[in-house]
């Protein structure tokens, strides 16, 4: 008959047996932080990660049991995290990321959102319309949508943008656009939040207060140079307004609407799938505030070049949004063998 | 009241869940506060540098009329590093920042792992809202109310904040595995940790610490008449003495 052996006594060497692999924990851990920073592609390493998290598991299992409040179980435990994570998502490239978020992610994005992008026009049309009738009719109301100096400024027949450049310098004034533009464009997106009402709010506002100074500056006949202006820079920075308010929709409607996963994660599924545009539209904000603050003030360029600008740079827009502009061209198809 | 938070339970196909222990609204302000100095701190020291460089002396007051270098070698990198301090270390640092990391958290996704570029910068755009009417009023509120601490940014992205379990040494726990005698493994862990700490600590403490540990494991049977500290050093000695009684 076996000997009997307490239990205190049988733990005490179960815990001993268990505490000889810390080297193998740490050897483990190890091999885990060089895939996960990327620098191993050995095949084997990558075998022996795999027994690595079978072993941690196994050893995880008998701390969490024989030892619940030690270090070792600590140890393991944050070792099993890392594996983990580490066999289940793999190293970050920088490189493969952003190429992946340009050519796959952004065009897939903008598909999903095409439905949302012409309500989210048609939204700033109407507003913009709606803005124009308004102070077309009622010419007062134009303090409503502008300040006094910009009023007095077009009542003096001058726009308020002229010798913008020598007040600010070019560089200076280009930032202060697109950092506007940028915060402005976040805003339209985040407000979605609010189960889209603030993104409505946003373009709505927006697209009223550009139908309005259009009416007022065309009543005093500024209507051309205000078009002159803005067409450089205008096609994008509106469009891309739109962008965000259709993604800020996107956000909305996941919250009135939930799929079957419930409020949060249909919320958090809408977020992730519209990050890329969002992404795409500050990088497009930056041009278009380089554009801002170095051509549209600047006298020298004529009406033709500023319309090729704007038209030129619209159109680089949609190629970059629907992917076409990095799109690689499929090889040539072998000739067929004989 | 002060219930602790759940951990984030990720299920493995081993059958043994990884356990990822939730921080909460006090871990995750004391890690901004931290950041908030440092990008701050960053920021002022550039400010200064550049501009003590730009004048040629001291002088800390800008120009008198806009000037181009100035603003593109001062102003612009001073917000930058100011607005684009968490943005950036996230991305690159894989969901950790310095404040982080010296309160021991890091952002995670609910599958346990680092989260992409795309969920950190939704994470970050979604500050506009948590930062809201002052202070991250709307980002504490949503903290404080919500299960697992999430603020609006987390709620969009995907991710949640997690304890990193301090890293214990291997060596510290090879010893330990000798030390198995009349020891449970905390004990060991703990008398282990002691001997390797000795010098460090102040008398006081060095006997104090081995009186608990004597008491805890032999209980009556325990020797603590006075001594100096080399008697208690050597009476922990023999209490933690490796398995094979050397």
């Amino acid at each position: 008959m076996a000997p009997s052996v307490d239990a205190a006594a049988r733990n005490r060497a179960l815990a001993a047996a268990l505490l000889a692999r810390a080297r193998d924990w740490q050897a483990a851990d190890a091999r885990a932080g060089r895939f996960a920073h990327g620098r191993s592609d050995d095949a084997s390493d990558a075998a022996r990660l795999a027994d690595d998290y079978r072993l941690l598991a196994h050893d995880l299992a008998r701390a969490r049991a024989l030892m619940p409040g030690s270090r070792t179980r600590e140890y393991l435990e944050s070792a099993y995290a890392h594996t983990h994570a580490t066999l289940h998502h793999g190293a970050w490239r920088a490189g493969s990321a952003l190429r992946r978020l340009f050519l796959e992610e952004t065009p897939s994005a903008m598909r999903w959102l095409a439905p949302y992008l012409a309500w989210t026009t048609l939204i700033f049309v109407l507003a913009a319309g709606a803005g124009f009738a308004l102070v077309h009719q009622y010419p007062e109301l134009i303090a409503l949508f502008a300040s006094p100096d910009t009023i007095a400024s077009v009542e003096r027949g001058q726009l308020w943008t002229q010798g913008l450049l020598n007040v600010v310098p070019s560089s200076i004034l280009s930032v202060q656009i697109l950092t506007n533009n940028i915060v402005v464009t976040l805003f339209a997106y985040c407000l979605g939040f609010l189960f889209g009402l603030g993104t409505l709010y946003i373009l709505g506002l927006n697209g009223l207060m550009l139908g309005a100074i259009f009416a007022f500056v065309s009543q005093h006949g500024l209507a051309g140079a205000l078009f002159g202006f803005i067409v450089a820079h205008g096609f994008v920075e509106l469009s891309v307004m739109c962008l965000s308010g259709a993604a800020g929709a996107a956000i909305g409607e996941a919250l009135v609407r939930p799929g079957a996963g419930g409020r949060l994660e249909s919320f958090r599924a809408a977020a992730l799938r519209t990050v890329p545009v969002l992404v795409s539209c500050a990088v497009l904000l930056v041009g278009s505030g380089f554009i801002e603050g170095y051509i549209s003030p600047d006298p020298r360029f004529s009406l033709a070049t500023r319309i090729a600008v704007g038209v030129g740079y619209w159109c680089l827009m949609a190629a970059f949004l629907t992917g076409r502009l990095f799109a690689r061209r499929a090889p040539a198809a072998a000739p067929a063998a004989v | 009241m002060n219930a602790p938070l759940p951990d984030l339970s990720v299920e493995s196909v081993t059958g043994i869940d990884v356990a990822l222990p939730v921080a909460g609204p006090g871990a995750r302000s004391f890690a901004f506060i931290i950041d908030w100095h440092i990008r701050f701190v960053l920021a002022l020291a550039w400010y200064v540098v550049a501009t003590l460089i730009y004048n040629g002396g001291f002088s800390l007051s800008p120009p008198p009329a806009f000037e181009q270098a100035w603003f593109a070698a001062i102003l612009l990198p001073t917000f930058a590093i100011y607005f684009l301090y968490h943005p950036v270390l996230e991305v690159l640092l894989r969901g950790r920042t310095p404040g982080k990391r010296s309160v021991g958290i890091r952002i995670v996704t609910r599958a346990g792992g680092p989260p992409g570029a795309g969920a950190l910068l939704v994470r970050n755009v979604f500050r506009l809202i948590d930062s809201l009417p002052v202070a991250y009023g709307v980002g504490l509120t949503l903290m404080v109310l919500t299960r697992e601490s999430l603020r609006c940014g987390d709620m969009a992205a995907g991710t949640l904040l997690t304890y990193e379990h301090p890293v214990a040494d291997a060596e510290l726990l090879q010893d330990a595995a000798q030390r198995l005698g009349k020891l449970d493994t905390v004990g060991a862990e703990i008398a282990t940790d002691l001997l390797q700490r000795w010098s460090s600590l102040v008398p006081e403490a060095r006997i104090r610490l081995a009186r608990l540990l004597l008491q805890r494991y032999l209980g009556a049977e325990a020797d603590l008449s006075e001594g100096d500290e080399l008697e208690w050093r050597s009476r922990l000695e023999r209490l933690a003495r490796p398995a094979d009684g050397a």
